[in-house]
């Protein structure tokens, strides 16, 4: 992992950081890495990723619920935490000129 | 009476006697909880509130409508949205959030209500305090400031379930929630001496649980004993239809097998224990174990010996391994489930931005801590183009060999048992400065995750600082009755878990 890979997945995950915390950041994602490096020494041939640990045991049926209405109006309670809002609406900044 | 030293079984019954109101109750924590900030165990508290969940308690059991739990006081780590307290993961992102719903374990424990029929009726005391999105080992993550260790100030109490293992070791709360993606309820429970379960995955609904790593993140309780575990647990377990990997058989009495012997119809009261193979895995007692805790875990698996367990050797080959596969999976989920927090619905927005994307990337960068960040960084890093075969499905790929590992070992043993962290509590500051250094304290706690089995953390000893050690049990899948059953078993021929922190009044 170089600096530049720093500063690309910093704007991927919409992170900001500067020169300085780049650099500082850099040798801890490395000595991270080289202890994800001993990964590779295994040999995982024709093995199937697992994603989720029950369904090393079992398959698992995906819930599915009755189609109908089920909740109510909770739009004032939702909106109570919204750091910008008008009308019942969240406010960011304008997108479309 | 000195209610903080009192089981919640105990405690149950008192009220059940009408020995003690919940008024009462809750007034004497709310009161310890004032008076014991030093600890920075709590994030939020509202007298005000729960001393009417405490009146609303009484009137349930003045009406004979009282169940098991009701009127008994409990604190949630604010992982766990609830209403009426701010519930913010102990992160700036999410500073005075108000929850406009309560996380189904907050719902399943607290005033049954018209909404909440089954609620237990338990009065919440407030918010614990924790690791930064439950991202840590230490509770040093904290935006709040870290949580100290109540039996020695100078330590840390563990993560990233610190607040509620210092709260009920300090007398703050008599039982608290948790939740374990790598060892959060079982690292600090041993740090601070209490027992905790983090059971099957899927168990426990995480509906209302801020999401760090959803194929890992499983609630659980910490307590005073496996009894009172048992009890917490089997009220916290349910199918919950809001969340698509909550098990349809969760919900079941875990305390149904406490004071049974492991064998039906075993009738020698000496060796309750007897026809129960106990695996020690090799590799959990390799270099890098401090040697008071070896003797510590050695102890407790000869006295579980002298109630009639056989003890043999097992393998787990893949537990270094555990680590950096861990190292990636938890962090690729947290990066996608952390790209929630944009500032526009909720949480933290920068003061001042040019557009929509400036105003993304500096109120994320503001919002997340340290830790935080770096993990988003991994994560993001092992999901992108080029590198996600390398790292991630070669995570996956080993994670079935550690779930398959530990099936290997359950074919020659029923339960496992090992030191639940390679040493006691560190010095505050003493790990903070390199991050692999922490990391490799998980050792033991991460394959559990990985495997999706259950594994609780029970007191076994103390190192000559007077610093409490931890042994681990873990079950396979749908044990935790038996694995309750064993603690609570050890727990009969032993007082660890009986000691009271020096520091606490």
């Amino acid at each position: 992992m170089k600096l530049d890979d720093v500063q690309r997945i910093a704007h991927l995950s919409r992170l900001e950081l500067n020169q300085a915390e780049a650099e500082a950041v850099l040798p801890q994602l490395q000595a991270i890495f080289s202890l994800v490096e001993e990964m590779q020494a295994v040999d995982t041939t024709g093995l199937e990723p697992l994603a989720h640990p029950i369904l090393f045991i079992r398959d698992l049926a995906q819930p599915l619920r009755v189609d109908r209405v089920s909740e109510s109006d909770h739009r004032a309670e939702n909106m109570l935490s919204a750091p910008a809002q008008q009308d019942g609406y969240f406010l960011v900044p304008r997108v479309i000129e | 009476m000195s209610w903080h030293n009192t089981p919640i079984a105990l405690m149950a019954k008192a009220l059940a006697a009408k020995e003690v109101s919940s008024k009462e109750l809750t007034t004497y924590f709310l009161d310890r909880i004032e008076a014991g900030k030093r600890w920075n165990a709590y994030l939020d508290v509202n007298a005000h509130l729960s001393l009417e969940q405490a009146n609303a308690a009484d009137a349930l059991i003045a009406a004979g409508k009282g169940g098991k739990l009701t009127g008994i006081p409990v604190a949630h780590k604010d992982v766990f949205v609830t209403r009426g307290w701010k519930s913010t993961a102990a992160s700036k992102m999410l500073d005075g959030y108000l929850s406009p719903f309560d996380a189904t374990v907050v719902a399943n424990l607290g005033i049954p209500s018209e909404d909440n029929p089954s609620g237990a009726g338990m009065v919440c005391l407030g918010k614990t305090n924790m690791d930064e999105f439950a991202m840590g080992s230490s509770n040093e993550n904290s935006a709040y400031g870290p949580v100290l260790n109540p039996w020695n100030a100078q330590y840390v109490s563990g993560g990233s379930s610190g607040g509620s293992a210092a709260a009920v070791a300090a007398g703050l709360a008599p039982i608290a929630t948790g939740t374990d993606t790598g060892g959060s309820i079982r690292q600090p429970a041993a740090f601070c001496s209490l027992t905790g379960i983090k059971p099957t995955y899927g168990r426990v609904s995480r509906y209302g649980m801020i999401a760090y790593a959803s194929s890992l993140d499983q609630a659980g309780p910490m307590g005073k004993t496996a009894e009172d575990c048992a009890m917490l647990l089997s009220a916290m377990s349910s199918h919950d239809p809001r969340d698509s990997t909550s098990l349809a058989d969760s919900g079941e009495d875990y305390g149904r097998y406490l004071n049974q012997p492991w064998k039906e119809g075993n009738t020698n009261p000496g060796k309750p224990l007897e026809g129960l193979r106990i695996g020690l895995p090799k590799e959990f007692f390799a270099e890098g174990l401090a040697q008071d805790v070896a003797n510590s875990v050695n102890a407790a698996a000869k006295a579980l010996q002298d109630l009639g367990a056989t003890l043999i050797e097992v393998s787990l080959p893949k537990t270094k391994l555990s680590i950096p596969v861990y190292y990636v999976l938890a962090p690729a989920e947290a990066s996608s489930n952390l790209s929630r927090f944009d500032g526009v619905r909720y949480g933290h927005r920068t003061k001042e931005y040019r557009d929509l994307g400036d105003m993304y990337q500096k109120s994320r960068t503001e919002g997340f801590g340290a830790e935080v960040r770096r993990r988003i960084l991994i994560g993001a890093y092992v999901l992108s183009h080029g590198y996600y075969d390398a790292y991630y499905l070669q995570a996956q790929k080993i994670r079935r060999i550690i779930a398959a590992d530990f099936q290997a070992a359950f074919n020659q043993c029923d339960l496992i048992l090992g030191p639940v962290a390679p040493d006691v509590a560190w010095r505050l500051g003493e790990k903070s400065k390199d991050p692999v250094q922490m990391y490799l304290e998980d050792i033991y706690t991460l394959s559990t995750n990985l495997a999706g089995l259950p594994a609780m953390s029970i007191p076994c000893g103390f190192n000559p600082n007077n610093l409490p050690i931890g042994l681990q049990l873990i079950g396979n899948y749908f044990s935790e009755a038996r694995l309750l059953q064993v603690a609570h078993q050890y727990q009969q021929a032993s007082d660890w878990h009986l000691r009271q922190a020096s520091e606490v009044a």
